[in-house]
C-alpha cells in the first residue's frame, strides 16, 4: 500500500494523517509535507500514524527531521500510535525518550509540555 | 527437506527496497518462519536493502543488489550483499553489532545524533538527515536481528541474517 497522507487544522494545531509504508520510497513526500507545513507557519504538529502499515528508518529520520525544524520554532511534533509493531521500532531505536507518543488524536491535542 | 534459495537481484531503486520485502516476506512464509516473526523480517530485510540501495546510488549505480533467501531445515536466512567501497565507521558499527549483538550498543548513539543534528537547509535536506537515517537503520537492523554475520569480501558486504525456524518433531511428517 501506497503513503497516503492528508493534513487538517485543530485550533492552534495541525494534524497530518498518515496511512500506508513509510519507507524509503515513500518518506520524501512526508518530509515534503512536514517541511512545507512549517514553511507555512505551522509549528505544532500532531502525526496520527494509527493507519500506517510500514515504517522504517528513513520515516524515523524523516520524523526526527520534522521534529529538529519545529522545534527550532519553539514548536511541538507529537505521534499518534497505538500499534505494537510501529511502537516497537520507537523502542529498539530509543526514540520512545525523544518524541511524546499519545493513544489518541484527542490526548495528543489536549497535551502542553 | 533440503536447503532451498531463492535469489533476487535488483537496480539500486527506493522502489524496489519494497519489492525485495515482499519477496523475503513471501518466502520466510512459505519457510516455515511464525507469522508474529514475519514483521520483522521484513522490516530487517528492508533497512539491509535500504542500506545497500543507498551506497550503490552513491557509489555504483550501475551495480546490482542481491538478496538470497535460504530455507534451511532449522533456520531461515537472507543474505543481502552490496558492492559498495568499504564504509569505514558504518561498517566498523555493524560488525561491533554483529559480535556483541543487541541495540544497547547504538541506543546512546541514536540519541547523541538527533541532539546534534543542525539545522535543516531550505530544502529540509541535512547531512546528518542521512546520518541519522544510517544509524537509525543499523540500530533497527541489530535490534530486530539476534542472529546478525558481516563479512567482507573483493566484491563487497555480505549481512546475513538468521532467524531460527521452530519446528517440533512430532510436526515432521513420518517417512513411508
Amino acid at each position: 500500500m501506497d503513503l497516503s497522507l492528508s493534513t487538517r487544522p485543530e485550533g492552534d494545531k495541525t494534524v497530518v494523517e498518515v496511512g500506508g509504508e513509510i519507507d524509503v520510497y515513500t518518506a520524501p513526500r512526508l518530509r515534503e509535507q512536514l517541511v512545507d507545513l512549517v514553511a507555512d507557519g505551522k509549528y505544532h504538529l500532531v502525526v496520527d500514524m494509527e493507519r500506517v502499515d510500514f515504517l522504517d528508518s528513513t520515516g524515523l529520520g524523516v520524523l526526527v527531521g520534522g521534529l529538529k525544524r519545529v522545534r527550532a520554532h519553539d514548536g511541538s511534533l507529537r505521534l499518534v500510535c497505538t500499534q505494537e509493531r510501529i511502537l516497537k521500532i520507537f523502542r529498539i531505536t530509543g526514540l520512545t525518550k525523544v518524541f511524546p507518543i499519545h493513544e489518541s488524536v484527542e490526548d495528543a491535542l489536549a497535551a502542553t509540555d | 527437506m533440503e536447503t532451498t534459495t531463492v535469489t533476487v537481484r535488483f537496480t539500486a531503486l527506493p522502489a524496489h527496497v519494497r519489492t525485495a520485502r515482499l519477496v523475503a516476506a513471501a518466502v520466510a512464509r512459505r519457510s516455515g518462519v511464525e507469522e508474529s516473526v514475519l514483521d520483522e523480517v521484513r522490516l530487517a530485510v528492508g533497512e539491509a536493502c535500504s542500506r545497500a540501495v543507498d551506497l550503490h546510488r552513491r557509489h555504483c549505480p550501475g551495480e546490482p543488489v542481491t538478496v538470497a533467501l535460504t530455507d534451511g531445515k532449522t533456520s531461515f536466512s537472507v543474505e543481502v550483499v552490496d558492492r559498495a567501497p568499504e564504509q569505514g565507521d558504518a561498517e566498523q558499527t555493524l560488525g561491533r553489532l554483529a559480535e556483541q549483538g543487541g541495540s544497547a550498543v547504538l541506543e546512546p548513539a541514536t540519541a547523541a545524533v538527533v541532539e546534534q543534528a543542525s539545522s535543516p537547509d531550505a530544502a529540509g535536506y541535512t547531512d546528518e538527515d542521512e546520518q541519522l537515517s544510517d544509524a537509525l537503520g543499523l540500530a533497527v537492523i541489530s535490534g530486530l536481528v539476534d542472529d546478525l554475520e558481516v563479512t567482507r569480501s573483493a566484491t563487497g558486504l555480505a549481512l546475513r541474517m538468521t532467524w531460527p525456524l521452530d519446528v517440533p518433531v512430532a510436526a515432521i511428517p513420518a517417512q513411508h
